[in-house]
């Protein structure tokens, strides 16, 4: 999408060259791309309409700049933009001097509330704040069983009434249940509801009242569409929320709905989810949103995947390989099964910019492994030094790992591609003739492992 | 349109049939008011101008309907407005309605559930999580059960905590009884003992839950198919609809979603839940538009008569009745 909206606006500033400045008509048709794919997104309309505003505004009279095109330079006040409303820093859980700290969630039906919860009691407890699961949904069937399993999964209690049916007594006994087991934090899952509900509404408020809570949090799927104005204001309105999560955040979703409700609400995105397993939910990063907005890909998560996994000094040594075009097939492959560390192939590929669209293919994680076989059933000679491979070593290998001979030369050719690749990536600069700020790619230079 | 039943079929069923659109229409209050106060609005200024249609495209990318679509159905209507010499912009409006009524109609009547003469009927539900897929299957088999049908549910949802007591409560409530296996189990093993019961049992009706799955996570939708092969397999001709379960308050994404998951299994058909819910019904238009694929079903509120079948001219009605 983003090289999409590239491309667009490369097209619409072509006829720019020789200008030294951007001026409102072509302005006006690169903006008329971004609000497109901005809508595409799922960006609110009136949210989207305000922001071209802005950009407009920010955009006209600025210098083209020797090292920019036009289109990427728009592209870079979009972003810078949409990472500013989304907030300029990620906002954490604010714990209560005198615990225990009481959050509530809240949230449409189906947004992913009970499995939020048990999410944010698993990341509580090991921060240190021994969290007590309430389960106030006494609406939805099986919804307290659902609860009782993930806490038993967790080893973390859950309140759940003992049959009571009235949510509101529920909460007042969680509370003294807390206090007794000398429990930090309290999460207390409400039923779902359609935001029209005015009796449900007020039974959150009602819980609201009792248990005052220190923080309410929001749950919101990833994928709502043009209504995610209208739901986070009445709960907005109605409840008043501290912050937002954002779910379902691991499909393909861009997440305009992340930028309309916090425009309209203007309270923080604090985690978005990531998955079913209750390990997955990850603080919110305004400056990733902004990038997944627009199509960019997640190049930071990458990144820091990335870090997790691969040992540091193994990169630097990597890292001066490739300055010194010393990389050799065996670096390679020792490189190709860290790449399988990071995880699943499609979700790693989905995080680089423009590989995106890839993810329509099939990405066959099994290609790894042949790779690696190839490479096994080379000498060590051959392995360092990939250029005395002729026909009959190619025809030996591919017996050897039970390969074809197309797919040695395949590997042989992907492999000095790469080599070419990775050389311009180590150069310093390679990165800002891009356009990207400057932050974007620093951190994991050398260590980005395509 | 109203009037027509009324002769035909006498004035009881007119009755039933007003107090049925009448629910509809409370159902869609909320897509219908945001949506109407905003054409009147923008018919209300008269003139029909460039102003007057960029307006109305705005009004339907609100909706939910897709930038594609909306841009579509614009320029179909300018076309109107040329051939037929339209003035002022309160004509338009029927023009709109017939547009959107002809994409809507585009789709059906495939839309009815089309059951097999001589074998049971089975029903493959799939969807994301949280769509309201076991909701779906609950009412479903409430109203089979009701019109003297033999219903069997299969949990085929093992992965989700608390997903097959979900489901063995909608059983319950509908006295319909439920294959399931423990927690954890392989679901096609589960989907396999109900097929086995249902044609040693003779049921009419099996409705098989599945679990809710991202559309792009390769391995659940390839755990998907395995489901559906088996069904195949032990019952030839089955699944005989395979609905895909979708929120009404996604955007743009549910052009995905319906994509991969057609991509994957082939999906016979839609539900399409909490539509009561939101302003934006529009995702009605853009699926059947872009996709074309039909909506067979729309929840439009918490009853079991809620869950209707979708038909167009009812539904279009609802939408622009004042």
């Amino acid at each position: 999408m983003f090289e999409n909206l590239s491309n667009k606006l490369e097209t619409i500033f072509k006829r720019l060259r020789g200008y030294g400045r951007l001026n409102e008509d072509n302005i006006r048709e690169a903006l008329r791309e971004v609000r497109i794919a901005l809508l595409e997104a799922d960006v609110n309309l009136n949210v989207v309409k305000e922001f071209i505003e802005k950009i407009r505004a920010r955009a006209v009279g600025q210098d083209v700049m020797s090292s920019l095109t036009p289109g990427q330079q728009v592209i870079k006040i979009v972003y810078e933009e949409l990472a500013a409303i989304l907030g300029s820093t990620g906002s954490k859980i604010v714990f209560s001097a005198r615990p225990p700290t009481i959050i509530m969630m809240a949230g449409l039906q189906g947004s992913g509330k009970t499995t939020t919860s048990a999410k944010l009691a698993r990341m509580l407890l090991k921060d240190g704040q021994k969290p007590l699961l309430v389960a106030a949904d006494v609406y939805r069937p099986a919804a307290i069983e659902q609860l009782n399993i993930l806490g038993k999964e967790l080893g973390i209690p859950v309140f759940n009434g003992n049959g009571t049916a009235d949510p509101v007594e529920i909460c007042r006994g969680a509370l003294t249940d807390a206090k007794e087991n000398g429990c930090r934090s309290i999460i207390v899952d409400t039923a779902g509801r359609l935001h029209i509900d005015e009796d449900m509404m007020r039974e959150l408020k009602n819980i609201k009242g009792e248990i005052k809570p220190h923080e309410i949090l929001l749950v919101a799927d990833a994928m709502t569409g043009q209504d995610a104005v209208n739901l986070a204001k009445s709960f907005n309105e109605q409840l008043g929320i501290d912050g937002i999560v954002l779910t379902k955040m691991d499909g393909d979703a861009r997440g305009g709905a992340a930028l309309s409700i916090r425009s309209v609400t203007g309270k923080p995105i604090k985690f978005i989810g990531l998955g079913e397993k209750l390990d997955q939910l990850e603080p919110f990063y305004p400056d990733r949103a902004a990038s997944r907005i627009l199509g960019m890909g997640d190049v930071l998560s990458l990144i820091e995947k990335a870090q997790d996994s691969f040992n540091e000094d193994a990169a630097k040594k990597m890292q001066k390989k490739f300055r010194e075009d010393s990389f050799s097939l065996a670096d390679f492959r020792e490189h190709l099964m860290q790449i399988k560390k990071l995880g699943p192939l499609d979700q790693i590929l989905g995080m680089i910019p423009g590989v995106g669209k890839l993810k329509d293919k099939d990405v066959d994680e099994s290609e790894l492994v042949r790779i690696a076989a190839i490479i096994d059933s080379m000498t060590e000679k051959e392995r360092n030094n990939h250029t005395i491979i002729n026909g009959s070593r190619k025809k030996r290998i591919a017996k050897g790992s039970g390969t074809e001979v197309y797919e040695v030369n395949r590997l042989l050719k992907q492999f000095v591609q790469m080599k070419k690749m990775m050389k311009q990536f180590s150069k310093p600069g390679f990165m800002k003739r891009f356009g990207m700020p400057g932050n974007m790619l620093g951190a994991g230079r050398g260590m980005f492992p395509f | 349109m109203l009037n027509i039943m009324n002769e035909k079929k006498g004035i009881s069923l007119f009755k039933t049939y007003r107090d049925k659109f009448e629910r509809l229409k409370s159902g869609l209050s909320k897509t219908r008011s945001g949506f109407l106060s905003g054409l009147t609005k923008i018919t209300g200024r008269g003139r029909i101008d460039e102003e007057f249609f960029e307006e109305l495209e705005e009004l339907l990318i609100t909706a939910d309907v897709g930038v594609h679509s909306a841009s579509r159905i614009i320029s179909g209507l300018r076309e109107d407005a040329k051939k037929n010499k339209l003035k002022e912009s309160k004509d338009v409006e029927q023009c709109l309605k017939e547009r959107i009524l002809s994409i809507l109609n585009s789709q059906f009547p495939i839309s009815n559930f089309q059951f097999p003469k001589d074998s049971p009927f089975v029903i493959m539900i799939i969807g994301v999580n949280g769509s309201g897929k076991t909701t779906t299957i609950g009412k479903l088999a409430s109203k089979y059960k009701k019109e003297g049908k033999k219903v069997l549910l299969a949990a085929g949802d093992t992965f989700r905590a608390a997903a097959i007591e979900q489901l063995e409560i909608w059983g319950e409530r509908s006295g319909c009884p439920v294959i399931k296996h423990q927690s954890g189990a392989d679901p096609s093993a589960v989907i396999y003992d109900a097929i086995q019961s249902v044609k040693a049992r003779g049921y009419d009706i099996m409705i098989a839950d599945t679990a809710g799955r991202l559309h792009t996570k390769v391995n659940l939708m390839e755990e998907m198919k395995k489901i559906k092969r088996i069904m195949g397999r032990e019952l030839p001709g089955a699944p005989h609809e395979i609905l895909m379960v979708l929120d009404a308050t996604t955007g743009q994404n549910a052009i995905s979603q319906a994509k991969l998951f057609n991509e994957a299994v082939g999906i016979t058909g839609i539900a399409l839940t909490k539509l009561d819910g939101t302003a934006k019904g529009g995702v009605v238009i853009n699926i059947i538009d872009e996709l074309k694929i039909p909506v067979k079903l729309i929840g439009v509120g918490e009853s079991i008569e809620d869950l209707r079948e979708f038909e167009p001219e009812p539904f279009v009605e609802a939408l622009f009745e004042r």
